[in-house]
C-alpha cells in the first residue's frame, strides 16, 4: 500500500471535518473581501463570512457555475492579485467561452500534492520513470501530472502527446514504468505495440494513470491485458485544480477525494438539495485551500455518487464513483431523473456493443410517456416474431428495474435514427411545458 | 437439403416492402416464396430467392437488417390431408415447428411448403425417410 501523505489521506472523520471547518472559513472570507462576484452573491443570500462557523454552513452558500466563470472572463474570479499568480491554465473551450484559471505558488504546491498522492495510489515512487503524455500547455493534463511526478521524486519524461513510434521508442529504451495518458491513447499505443509485436516483457511498464475522458470497465480490462499494467483511473477538471481531484487505489472500486483540499457534495441538479450518501446526483466542489482561484459549490455537472468510511487501501478519504453522466443531458420523466447514458449501459448490457437509440419523450394528458427506439442490429435481429418480441421484453424490464420508470421500446431498422457530426442525437422532447 | 431463407427487418411504415423487392429485382435476384409476420411496430420479411448470398449482401450494403436462418422445402400431395401426414411425422419425432408458409408451387398436383422447425437437418432426414419428398436446395432456388 502506497500512500503518499498517510497523515491527510488516512485521517479520521473528525479531524478531517475540523480541518475542513476551518480552511472553509478562511476560503470564505478570502472570496468575500476579494471577490465582488461572491460578496455579492453572499449579501443578496443576506449571508456574511460570520455566517459559516463551520463545513456543516456550506449548504448555505450559493453554488457557483461555469457561466459564472465565462461572465467573468478571463481573471474576474481571482481571489489573488495578479502579482501573485504564477500559473495561468484555460479549458479547451469545446462548450463555450473557454475559461481560465490561474495559480498562486500555493496553488501549485497543492497542485503538486494532490498529484503526488494520485501517482503514489498507482503505485509510483521516487525510483519511477514516469511518461507523460498528456499535452503539454493550457490544458492542465500534461503540467498538472508532470509537476506531480517531480514532486514524488519520480524521473519525469516530459514527451507530451502525439508521436506513438516515438512515445513506444521512449517507453522501451527509457524503461517507462508508469504512464499517463488518456484512456483511449492508452488503448491505441497498446494496438500499436502489438502491430510492432512489442510485448508487456519487452517493457517495464507497471501502470498507468489514465482519465480526461469518460471510460468502461471493459476498456479498462483491454488496456490492463495488452500493456500488462495497472490501470487507475483519474478525474479533474480544470476550474477545481486540473487532474488530481480524485484518484482511484490499487482497489480500483471508487476514487478518493483529497477532500482536506476540495469538499465535494452530491446535489438534486433540479432542486439543489444535498442528496445522502450512496445517491447519484450533480457533483459539487468547493475548494478550501485554493488562493488563486477559490470556488464555492461549484456545480461540475457531472453525475456521481459518495462512498464515506474506511478503504481497504488504508485511506479515508471519501471516494467518488466513475461519472455516469452529465446534468445537461438529464430529463425529468414522471418526475424521475433520467439520463440519456443510464439507457445506453442498459442496451450495452443486453447487445456486446450499444446500439444506435433515440428516447422520445410525451406527455399524453397529464401523463409523461417514454419511447426508446433501438436500432435492430444483424447480432440482434432474429428471424422469428417472438425472439424480437422478447429482446422488447428484456429492454422493457432492464429499464424499469434500472430507471424506475416504464418505458415503450420499439425496434427501427438501422440508420433511421439521425446522426450528426460528433455527438448523437438522443433525445427528443415533445413535451409542451 | 437445406434452403437458406434470407430474413429482413422491416418497420410498419409504407414502401418498405417495395423497396426491398424493387432492390432485389434491381440485381436480377427471383423471389420464389415469401411470407411476412408482422406485429404493431415491425414485421418480418422472408424470402427465399435463387441467389440468397447476393441478396443479403445487397440487401445489408442498402442498410437493412439481414440474417439467414436454414429451412427446409417439402412437397406433399395436394389433396386434404396431405399436409398433415408431413406434420405428423415431424411430430413423432418431436420436432417443433417455428413457422411455416407455403410456395408457388409449379409442379401440378403438388403442394410446397417452407418449414422452419428446431432441428432441420434431423427433420429433413425423418422426412426422407418417410417418404415425403425434402426439396434439394437448388432445386428450390431454381423455382
Amino acid at each position: 500500500m502506497n500512500v503518499w501523505n498517510p497523515s491527510c489521506e488516512n485521517m479520521s472523520t473528525e479531524k478531517m471535518r475540523q480541518l475542513q471547518s476551518k480552511n472553509l472559513i478562511n476560503t470564505v472570507k478570502r472570496v468575500y473581501h476579494n471577490v465582488p462576484f461572491y460578496r455579492d452573491k453572499m449579501q443578496k443570500a443576506g449571508l456574511v463570512p460570520e455566517d459559516i462557523t463551520s463545513i456543516e454552513d456550506l449548504s448555505k452558500l450559493p453554488f457557483t457555475y461555469k457561466q459564472d466563470l465565462r461572465d467573468n472572463y478571463p481573471y474576474g474570479l481571482f481571489a489573488a492579485p495578479m502579482s501573485e499568480i504564477v500559473r495561468i491554465h484555460a479549458s479547451s473551450g469545446t462548450t463555450g467561452k473557454q475559461t481560465v484559471v490561474g495559480y498562486t505558488r500555493n496553488d501549485i504546491t497543492v497542485w503538486s500534492e494532490v498529484m503526488a498522492r494520485t501517482l503514489a495510489a498507482a503505485g509510483a515512487t521516487k525510483d519511477s520513470f514516469i511518461q507523460v503524455a498528456y499535452g503539454y500547455g493550457l490544458f492542465t493534463g500534461g503540467l498538472g501530472v508532470h509537476y506531480g511526478a517531480e514532486y514524488l521524486g519520480a524521473s519525469v519524461i516530459p514527451i507530451s502527446g502525439g508521436n506513438t513510434q516515438r512515445q513506444i521508442q521512449i517507453m522501451k529504451d527509457f524503461g517507462t514504468n508508469v504512464l499517463a495518458c488518456t484512456p483511449s491513447y492508452a488503448l491505441f499505443l497498446s494496438e500499436t505495440l502489438d502491430e510492432m509485436g512489442i510485448g508487456p516483457q519487452d517493457l517495464k511498464l507497471r501502470a498507468g494513470v489514465f482519465g480526461a475522458e469518460p471510460w468502461s470497465d471493459n476498456m479498462r480490462k483491454e488496456i490492463e491485458n495488452k500493456l500488462g499494467i495497472l490501470a487507475i483511473d483519474i478525474y479533474g477538471l480544470s476550474e477545481v485544480i486540473g487532474p488530481g481531484v480524485a484518484y482511484e487505489c490499487e482497489c480500483q472500486n471508487g476514487m478518493h477525494i483529497p477532500e482536506d483540499h476540495f469538499y465535494p457534495e452530491i446535489i438534486d441538479p433540479e432542486t439543489g438539495k444535498v442528496l445522502p450518501a450512496g445517491e447519484k446526483g450533480e457533483l459539487v466542489f468547493t475548494t478550501i485551500t485554493k488562493e488563486g482561484l477559490p470556488l464555492i459549490r461549484y456545480r461540475t455537472r457531472d453525475i456521481s455518487a459518495l462512498t464515506y468510511g474506511k478503504c481497504d487501501c488504508g485511506r479515508t478519504l471519501v471516494k467518488m464513483e466513475r461519472v455516469s453522466g452529465r446534468t445537461d443531458d438529464m430529463l425529468i420523466i414522471r418526475g424521475v431523473n433520467v439520463f440519456p447514458s443510464q439507457i445506453e449501459s442498459v442496451l450495452l448490457d443486453i447487445g456486446e456493443t450499444a446500439p444506435h437509440y433515440l428516447l422520445i419523450v410525451d406527455r399524453v394528458g397529464t401523463l409523461d410517456t417514454l419511447e426508446v427506439q433501438v436500432e435492430i442490429s444483424d447480432k440482434l435481429f432474429s428471424d422469428e416474431v417472438k425472439r424480437l418480441e422478447e429482446l422488447e421484453g428484456r429492454i422493457k424490464d432492464k429499464i424499469e428495474s434500472t430507471l424506475g420508470i416504464s418505458a415503450k421500446i420499439r425496434l427501427v431498422e438501422p440508420k433511421t435514427i439521425a446522426r450528426s457530426e460528433g455527438k448523437a442525437k438522443r433525445v427528443i422532447d415533445k413535451r409542451n411545458v | 437439403m437445406l434452403v437458406k431463407q434470407i430474413s429482413v427487418f422491416l418497420e410498419n411504415k409504407s414502401g418498405r416492402l417495395a423497396e426491398v423487392t424493387e432492390i432485389l429485382g434491381r440485381e436480377g435476384i427471383d423471389i420464389s416464396a415469401l411470407s411476412i409476420a408482422d406485429t404493431t411496430d415491425f414485421g418480418i420479411l422472408r424470402l427465399i430467392v435463387n441467389e440468397p448470398e447476393l441478396a443479403e449482401k445487397v440487401l445489408k450494403d442498402n442498410s437493412f437488417t439481414v440474417s439467414r436462418t436454414n429451412v427446409i422445402a417439402i412437397s406433399v400431395v395436394d389433396e386434404p390431408g396431405g399436409l398433415a401426414a408431413a406434420l405428423k411425422i415431424l411430430g413423432s419425432a418431436s420436432i417443433g415447428i417455428e413457422y411455416m408458409y407455403a410456395f408457388v408451387g409449379k409442379e401440378t398436383n403438388k403442394a410446397l411448403v417452407i418449414l422452419r422447425v428446431e432441428e432441420p437437418e434431423r427433420a429433413a432426414e425423418v422426412l426422407d425417410k418417410n417418404n415425403i419428398l425434402v426439396l434439394p436446395a437448388e432445386r428450390v432456388y431454381e423455382l
